[in-house]
């Protein structure tokens, strides 16, 4: 009898993504899936999509949810959550949405160690508006609004939210990981995992910051955009765990 | 039951928590912050749940959270805090999403003053954020009336899926008066909001709240269905108030607490032999036009009094469709006028 070894999660409806190709946004939808269907929570999980390219999460995760405006899924979170404590709630954000506009919400969700997950897709530019400069775009770097290159006496300093966020008191958990390898892809799954796990088990607030390629609006190929956040992400944006009180699985 | 003295504020609260709200997020702001501090003792004594939020714009979107559970959700604030709300509100008349709002009225425009005015009509009636959408808005002009309007507000927004809007100023938030309370409503009778609701996709498709679609067509039939929300909320709920208009002469318009000073003008000038009146809209949206109007078939002209520069008066002359003179007499700034001195400039158009 043949064995099953890979299907579509239950957590996923399998509508077509609509992401462009080589972006990292599909794997990590998959992943967040994967991770509710082992949890068993699927029936008792909100997802709180965002603006920007990821707006559409609400009609890929099989699951009740709704879309925050710009930046304040945080909030809309902290409020079913409050409402409903026996639910579990995640928020899945682009850099523009929680690095930018919504830095606020994110910083006083996690400080309240607001019950929720935040799953925070980092790739260095505005997807959906264009390519535009983000608060997490490098030093040097081309976007549409930083023509020249970001310079950091104009435009600011890259944004380090972990690094930020690790100083909060609630945050339970909290990791910067990768997908642009398998092995990547792996640990990425454990840390969205503990992510959840510390929703689960009421610690307090979790995030996984997943570094992620545009390669449409970096201009260039998938593979390029692999290597390309490989040689100058991971130098401005290193890899860790920064918090972790959920502890190892049994 | 016996009545109790209360202030304005925390009669509101109360009044909320009697209605079933179990939850209010909200963000200090004078002339209201009693309705927060309010909540935040009397909540946890029923089981509910008192968060005070980082900002008014972090409010509104808790409270658009908490209300796409189905639950019934309130948060107080005054002018610059609403304004800072319109982003929230705009996205929850969209997304349908019943919740009650409190608007403690002060000085503005900008960061104003701290005193009881009326500038934000236009904000709460004709718009504020973006996009078409109504709210119900119940201007109340005494603490009682606040109280009942309050838990009127939350059965409409449950009735209609629509934020409601308590239109007050800081005259009614900060006074005292005696009130009479309702009963607590039994929670298990409130409506029924599993159709819609975000509950946990368990033994059926998800639900989806949103104020979006990437598709025109579609946006545009969700647009449609609003409109059939709002006629039918034009129809069905438009509440007035009418003092002594039977065989008025001269009608004052004014929603509020300023109508209930303009009371006792139509009471100064009844003793003076003079036939003043007094219309006062309670939902100033819908807005009593045709009731309005027909007053304007037997009044010899209209005075409209309020404290702004003249927002409501522009409802005053479409309902009244040039058919007879309009006066206005306003204060602002947070001025409130005094009786004896809308009586004057009420004499003063008449030649009296």
């Amino acid at each position: 009898m043949r064995k099953v070894l890979y299907k579509m999660p239950e957590s996923l409806t399998g509508k077509e993504f609509t992401y462009c190709p080589g972006c990292h946004h599909g794997i990590i939808h998959r992943l967040v899936a994967e991770v509710i269907d082992e949890l068993g929570i699927r029936e008792k999980t909100l997802v709180v999509a965002p603006i920007g390219c990821s707006v559409f999460a609400y009609q890929f995760f099989n699951m009740d949810g709704t879309i925050a405006p710009h930046g304040r899924a945080p909030a809309v979170a902290t409020g079913m959550k409050r409402a409903r404590p026996d639910l579990y709630v995640f928020t899945y954000q682009g850099d523009g949405d929680l690095a930018a506009i919504g830095t606020a919400e994110i910083m006083h969700a996690a400080n309240r160690g607001e019950k929720i997950t935040t799953i925070f897709v980092n790739n260095a530019i505005y997807g959906m508006t264009g390519g535009q400069m983000a608060p997490t775009t490098l030093l040097g770097m081309k976007s549409t609004t930083t023509p020249y290159g970001r310079k950091a006496e104009n435009d600011g300093y890259p944004m380090h939210m972990c690094e930020f966020l690790k100083e909060a008191r609630g945050v339970a958990y909290l990791a910067r990981t990768k997908v642009n390898t398998p092995q990547d892809v792996e640990k990425t799954k454990k840390a969205i995992k503990k992510a959840f796990l510390a929703q689960v088990k009421g610690i307090g607030f979790g995030m996984v910051e997943v570094l992620s390629t545009c390669p449409t609006n970096w201009g260039i190929d998938p593979i390029s955009a692999n290597k390309w956040l490989e040689e100058n992400m991971i130098p401005e944006y290193p890899l860790g765990v920064f918090v972790d009180k959920v502890g190892d699985e049994k | 039951m016996a009545k109790v003295m209360v202030k304005g504020t925390e009669a509101i609260g109360e009044a909320a928590i009697r209605a079933g709200c179990r939850h209010f997020f909200g963000y200090p702001i004078t002339p209201q912050s009693e309705l927060p501090e309010y909540m935040s003792k009397r909540l946890p004594e029923v089981g509910g749940v008192f968060l005070q939020t980082e900002s008014e714009v972090a409010t509104v979107n808790m409270l658009y959270g908490a209300a796409c559970t189905g639950k019934r959700v309130m948060t107080s604030t005054s002018s610059p805090g609403f304004s800072l709300m319109m982003e929230g509100v705009s996205y929850m008349a969209c997304a349908k999403l019943p919740a009650v709002f409190v608007n403690v009225v002060r000085g503005g425009p900008g960061l104003g003053d701290i005193q009881p005015a009326q500038g934000d009509y236009w904000q709460a009636t004709k718009g504020g954020g973006h996009g078409d959408y109504r709210l119900i808005v119940l201007a109340p002009s005494t603490v009682q009336e606040a109280v009942d309007l309050t838990v009127l507000a939350f059965d409409l927004a449950d009735k209609y899926r629509t934020p409601a809007l308590i239109l007050a100023d800081g005259m009614l938030g900060q006074m005292m008066e005696p009130v009479e309370f309702p009963e607590f409503r039994d929670l298990s009778t409130l409506p029924d909001h599993s159709d819609w609701a975000l509950t946990g996709a368990k033994g059926r498709e998800p639900h989806i709240v949103t104020s979006f679609d990437i598709d025109p067509y579609v946006l545009e039939k969700m647009n449609l269905e609003l409109v059939e929300i709002y006629k039918e909320i034009e129809k069905n709920e438009v509440r007035w108030e009418e003092y002594k208009t039977e065989d008025a002469d001269i009608v004052i318009t004014a929603f509020g607490t300023v109508a209930r000073i303009a009371k006792s003008v139509v009471d100064m000038a009844r003793e003076d032999g003079l036939k003043v009146g007094l219309f006062r809209p309670i939902t100033v949206w819908p807005y009593p036009y045709e009731p309005l109007e027909k007053l304007a078939d037997k009044v010899e002209m209209f005075f409209d009094v309020e404290m702004n520069m003249g927002q409501m008066l522009e409802d005053v002359k479409l309902a009244v469709k040039g058919k007879k003179p309009i006066k206005f007499y306003s204060r602002m700034g947070g001025v409130v006028p005094t009786p004896n001195e809308i009586y004057d400039a009420l004499k003063k158009e008449i030649g009296r």
